[in-house]
């Protein structure tokens, strides 16, 4: 084992196909870094911004976000939605101080092993190259803040 | 002393406004002294922190805690008061969601200080004199409280009983709070579930709101001041960026019934885990525009999406401050 950095990457992949374009460069035994952490979302239009801005507060150092190319969402229009949204929340996270790199939508279609496996190695290296965000561990009062916190709000426990 | 319950209010990193919306209950403020000595309520009556020390643990009935915890005296507070109360309700946006002060969360006290003490244009300082938390004098040394980088909620510090949300809650909020903990102390009814949020009604502040809704398409975004808007018509679907449809209902609606868009000080409704990504999501999806590159185009007129979307709740959501 090398000690260079690994970054921890999640990726929320659209069932009808980035999932399939993420099994299938597996099956064809292409290589590609095992960094991505593989999400199944039944549409790209499904990941809430909610779920972004919870991987990285919960320490990912990276997040992906792939579904159908345009015109072929298996629902219509909802990578359109995901991609209007998407400048909007990257500005956000900037506005934050995160880096644009460690965010990343593309469109992968179930035929696309191959362009599976070049989206997690690119992302791979230039995360690793941007180093470790640490959301959740950053500053020693940051880490006494997350020991502290106590209560939970019944109301607003976070939906499955 | 009597045999009343015991109330506390304190203030942490706060306006005061929350003590006002208190004394807005008018006559139930009588009431509240019917049935309670105040024990502790630094703007309305001369106790110290010592007298607080040196109640029993648990002696204090009911407590209000509002403002954020900003600095170590807060912090201190917190941990004291909740030693000492039975009952300790988080009030206001400050104590449940940072309010205001949790922007900070968005840089640093060091770069707020520049501000303050050098870069602000009608500064003149050129000696570079800061605040100092210790000084030495004769009689020996004066110590200010530290101030943190990032502002926390109440219940990001000590075990918070209750929730009551809005900047500052509601006066006919506050009078059914007070009603339902008199009413459990009396044995007379029972107290909500630990964790509620009370003074408060479910679903969101659009339901309340008095404004004709109808489809919500919009095409670019307005400020206040470059139109006169619609006194009828759903702010939103006019281009004003409303915080309605993100925030839990509980105040009446009450900007937006003045002809102003409400900011999102009740904070997000039941189910929603984080206000700025559901006002997000809301805005994205009415931007009314053909293709996705011309959704961001308008999308990247707002000029501070996380302050316009996190006004109060920055220090509560998900992220909870900036990257240092
Ligand atoms: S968006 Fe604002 S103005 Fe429109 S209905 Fe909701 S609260 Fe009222
Ligand atoms: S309309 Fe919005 S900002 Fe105004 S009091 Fe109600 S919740 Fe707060
Ligand atoms: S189903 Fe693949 S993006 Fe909608």
């Amino acid at each position: 084992m090398s000690d260079q950095f690994e970054p921890r990457l999640i990726g929320f992949l659209c069932r009808w196909c980035s999932y399939n374009g993420a099994d299938l460069a597996g099956t064809s035994r292409m290589k590609y870094p095992p960094n991505l952490v593989p999400i199944k979302t039944n549409c790209s239009g499904r990941v809430d911004p909610t779920h972004i801005f919870k991987a990285f507060a919960e320490g990912a150092d990276g997040v992906l976000i792939a579904g159908c190319h345009p015109g072929d969402c298996h629902y219509i229009n909802g990578n359109y939605r995901t991609a209007g949204r998407f400048p909007l929340m990257k500005k956000m996270l900037e506005q934050l101080g995160l880096e644009p790199g460690r965010i990343r939508l593309e469109w992968v279609s179930a035929a696309e092993g191959d362009k599976f496996a070049r989206v997690v190695t690119e992302f791979t290296e230039e995360v690793r190259a941007l180093g470790p965000l640490g959301w959740n561990t950053r500053t020693p009062e940051e880490q006494a803040d997350a020991g502290q916190a106590s209560s939970d709000r019944v109301e607003e426990a976070v939906p499955a | 002393m009597t045999d009343k319950f015991k109330f506390a209010m304190y203030w942490a990193g706060s306006c005061g406004g929350c003590e006002i919306a208190v004394l807005e209950t008018k006559d139930k403020i009588l009431e509240l002294d019917a049935n309670y000595d105040v024990v502790f309520w630094p703007v309305a009556a001369d106790f110290k922190y010592k007298d607080v020390r040196a109640y029993d643990d648990g002696f204090i009935d009911v407590c209000l805690f509002n403002g954020c915890i900003r600095n170590s005296e807060n912090e201190e507070i917190a941990h004291l008061l909740r030693q000492k109360s039975k009952v300790l309700v988080a009030f206001g946006a400050c104590a449940t969601m940072g309010g205001i002060p949790g922007l900070i969360n968005e840089t640093t006290a060091a770069e707020l200080k520049e501000l303050v003490y050098t870069k602000n244009p009608s500064i003149d300082n050129p000696e570079g004199i800061y605040p100092q938390e210790k000084l030495e004098v004769p009689e020996g040394e004066l110590e200010l409280p530290h101030l943190y980088d990032t502002v926390r909620t109440l219940d990001q510090t000590v075990a918070v009983d209750y929730y009551v949300p809005g900047c500052p809650p509601e006066a006919h909020q506050i009078a059914a709070v007070l009603d339902v903990v008199t009413a459990a102390l009396k044995g007379e009814g029972e107290l909500p579930p630990k964790g509620a949020v009370v003074g408060v009604a479910p679903k969101t502040c659009c339901d309340e709101c008095k404004r004709v809704k109808e489809e919500k398409k919009i095409s670019g975004f307005r400020r206040m001041w470059e139109f006169f808007p619609d006194p009828e018509k759903c702010l939103l679907e006019q281009g004003v960026v409303c915080m309605g449809p993100a925030t839990r209902a509980g105040c009446g609606a009450r900007c937006t019934n003045v002809g102003m868009p409400c900011r999102g000080c009740y904070g997000p409704p039941e189910g929603v885990v984080d206000q700025g990504a559901k006002m997000l999501s809301t805005l994205a999806s009415i931007v009314d525009a053909p293709t996705p590159e011309e959704i961001a185009e308008i999308t990247a007129t707002l000029p501070d999406p996380v302050g316009t979307f996190y006004r109060f709740g920055l220090a509560s959501s998900l992220l909870r401050r900036a990257k240092v």
